[in-house]
């Protein structure tokens, strides 16, 4: 890491006047990031709108050729065999196996809950998924299909994808998927009162979801493909944080592009900055458009190197995703027996 | 007059339609019979081996979904393409094979013509395979054969075109996808074919073709369970019981290895290598009344 320079030192220490009423010394801190010591909250920023835009305002710019290319870079790192294997069993553990269909039907939730539970029968090496991730009128199937395992339902709620709903509506949405039984939520915001600059609005309704969810879990969709820039990201990002939210999430996986690893790097570096802030440690999840092992290894990767070795966990980084599981396993295979597998060996779904 | 620098051409693999260098970045020299060198090949590696099987696996069932019809043009249009490069083919194989330019022609004009023969019998093996079984009840059952998948071939060794062609056509003219790994120290001939293969309609990734030592990469070819059917004629005269058993492991068809490698001068007598990589499909269907 190199040392910022004063211009930086002085724009960083501009952004975060807002936030600190007392001047804290700045640590090393790389060009993208904003790393703050101590703890601190973000319940000032919160309590009025217009320091609420400030503060998202007085945020850092993102250098968008600077994360790109960090990202580039990290995505060429090379990964030896014995740390494959250890990475593609975290993978497998991280990954929240979805079913979002318009077609889904109570049996093809059934059988994904089974691969979920045992991903490769015959190899017991092999652990079972973080969650099933399901529309809220699946979910008591799902809890059914998977008690006694420890894995977690995740549902979709607030009107998902578009989150055009009314919020009375949005937090029945919510209300129904906790009471049958769903432990983790996937709320998406509402990117029009996001993207018209209403930050006020978007906060308020992640606190009513978040109130809404009880114990669950609450994970906040940003919907990063039509949030269009990386600053938007950051912003959004540090709003879902402050309202509460365990998780954030990148992408629905209905809009494209979805997860990118320049998107999931801002957002990574906002959890970060967000856990030196407050102490609280928040997580992420990268939906959309992760297909291959190869990209999920690049994923990890990213996570160690922006957030840390401590992000390493599926309490802490998750994927989203659900053709992922299935090239996760080929290459488990081709690990383990040293043979190339064959799709005709895993399960369609 | 300034001297004109030599324009030499770099032999690559051939890989999903697309010639790109081994993965491994290794390559080979080529020598001639005598011992000169000829060119560097690309030396593919296990991962290229991966690369194109994947590319053969997408390509599959495109090609199996085309008619028999359809495919027997696109043979004939390889066919036409090859042609056209006949001086090519023929200055290759006389310097691979230390054949005079006379016998390199012929042994050109046969390959081409064993293309063509293929190609020809892309709608006709069907109807001498395939048959309307007399069963015990009012059904009609009809057996008809189908193409396995993608299948892994090791060409022969000497003969570095008409064997190749030998071997190549047969396996895709009933609609698998094919990855081939060619004469270890004659393969010069074969990336010209692909050029052709490249340049005519056949889908990319139906034909994959690999340069390098066939002894590397038959157990990969032989172990990947992706892969439906191995032809070892590649192996010829030699020990092929370890291929083998790799291959068992997912039921591949194997077609074994001859004593000495085929002279295949000649058309062979019938559709034998076409069939030994099909499988027969049976279908009952009521007759009503």
């Amino acid at each position: 890491m190199r040392p910022p320079t004063d211009r930086l030192a002085d724009a960083l220490h501009r952004a975060l006047l807002p936030l600190l009423e007392s001047e804290l010394p700045l640590l090393e801190s790389d060009m993208t990031s904003l790393v703050l010591p101590g703890e601190a909250d973000l319940s000032e920023v919160t309590a009025s709108g217009s320091a609420l835009r400030r503060f998202l305002h007085g945020l850092p710019g993102v250098d968008q050729v600077g994360v790109e290319k960090r990202a580039a870079t990290l995505a060429t790192r090379s990964i030896k065999r014995a740390s494959k294997v250890q990475a593609l069993e975290l993978a497998i553990g991280m990954v929240d196996l979805t079913t979002l269909e318009g077609a889904d039907t109570p049996g093809r939730v059934r059988s994904l809950c089974a691969k979920a539970r045992i991903p490769a029968p015959g190899y017991p090496d092999v652990p079972s998924v973080a969650a099933v991730c399901v529309y809220p009128d699946m979910v008591a199937t799902a809890v059914d299909a998977l008690s006694g395992t420890g894995i977690h339902v995740a549902s979709v709620a607030t009107a998902f994808p578009s989150g055009r709903a009314h919020l009375d509506i949005k937090l029945a949405d919510t209300r129904n998927a906790v009471a049958d039984g769903a432990d983790e939520i996937d709320m998406v915001i509402d990117r029009g009162a996001f993207l018209a600059g209403r930050y006020g609005q978007v906060l308020d309704e992640i606190v009513a979801v978040k109130n809404a969810c009880g114990d669950a879990h609450l994970k906040v969709i940003l919907e990063t493909g039509e949030l269009a820039t990386y600053d938007n990201v950051r912003r959004a990002s540090w709003l879902a944080l402050a309202g509460g939210a365990d998780f954030i999430k990148t992408s629905t996986g209905k809009v494209s592009p979805a997860s990118t690893l320049p998107v999931t790097l801002v957002m990574l570096e906002a959890v970060r900055d967000h856990a030196a802030l407050t102490g609280e440690i928040r997580g992420v999840k990268s939906a959309g458009g992760i297909r291959t092992t190869k990209d999920a290894i690049r994923y990890l990767v990213l996570v160690n190197e922006v957030a840390g070795a401590a992000w390493l966990h599926p309490d802490r980084f998750r994927f989203g995703a659900s053709s992922l599981l299935n090239d996760l396993l080929m290459q488990w295979h081709k690990q383990a027996t040293g043979r190339y597998w064959t799709s005709n060996r895993v399960t369609i779904d | 007059m300034a001297t004109r620098l030599d324009v030499n051409k770099t032999y690559k693999l051939y890989v999903g339609g697309a010639f790109p260098r081994s993965e491994s970045g290794r390559t080979y020299e080529i020598a001639d019979t005598k011992g000169r060198f000829l060119a560097n090949a690309a030396q593919a590696s296990r991962k290229d081996v991966r690369d194109a099987v994947t590319a053969a696996r997408k390509a599959q069932p495109g090609w199996a979904a085309a008619t028999a019809y359809n495919r027997g043009q696109v043979l004939y249009r390889v066919a036409e393409i090859m042609e056209g490069r006949r001086e090519q083919f023929t200055g290759e194989v006389a310097v691979s094979e230390d054949l005079s330019s006379r016998n390199a022609a012929a042994v050109v004009d046969a390959a081409i013509d064993r293309w063509v023969w293929y190609a020809g019998w892309s709608d006709k093996f069907a109807q001498v395979a395939g048959a309307a079984n007399p069963v015990a009840g009012p059904y009609f059952n009809l057996s008809v054969p189908e193409p396995t998948g993608v299948v892994g071939a090791l060409a022969p060794q000497s003969s570095s075109l008409l064997g190749l062609i030998e071997v190549l056509a047969p396996i895709i003219v009933s609609g698998n996808s094919v990855v081939a790994v060619t004469s270890q120290d004659r393969p010069l001939p074969a990336i010209t074919l692909a050029e052709a293969l490249a340049t005519s309609d056949l889908p990319g990734g139906v034909v994959n073709l690999l340069t390098g030592q066939t002894d590397e990469l038959a157990p990969i070819l032989a172990g990947h369970l992706d892969v439906d059917a191995i032809d070892l004629t590649g192996m010829a005269g030699r020990d092929t019981t370890d291929l083998e058993v790799l291959a068992a492991e997912n039921l591949k068809r194997v077609l074994a290895t001859p004593d000495t490698e085929p002279d295949v001068t000649d058309p062979p007598a019938g559709p034998r290598r076409i069939l030994a990589f099909c499988e027969t499909k049976t279908v009952w269907h009521p007759k009503g009344r």
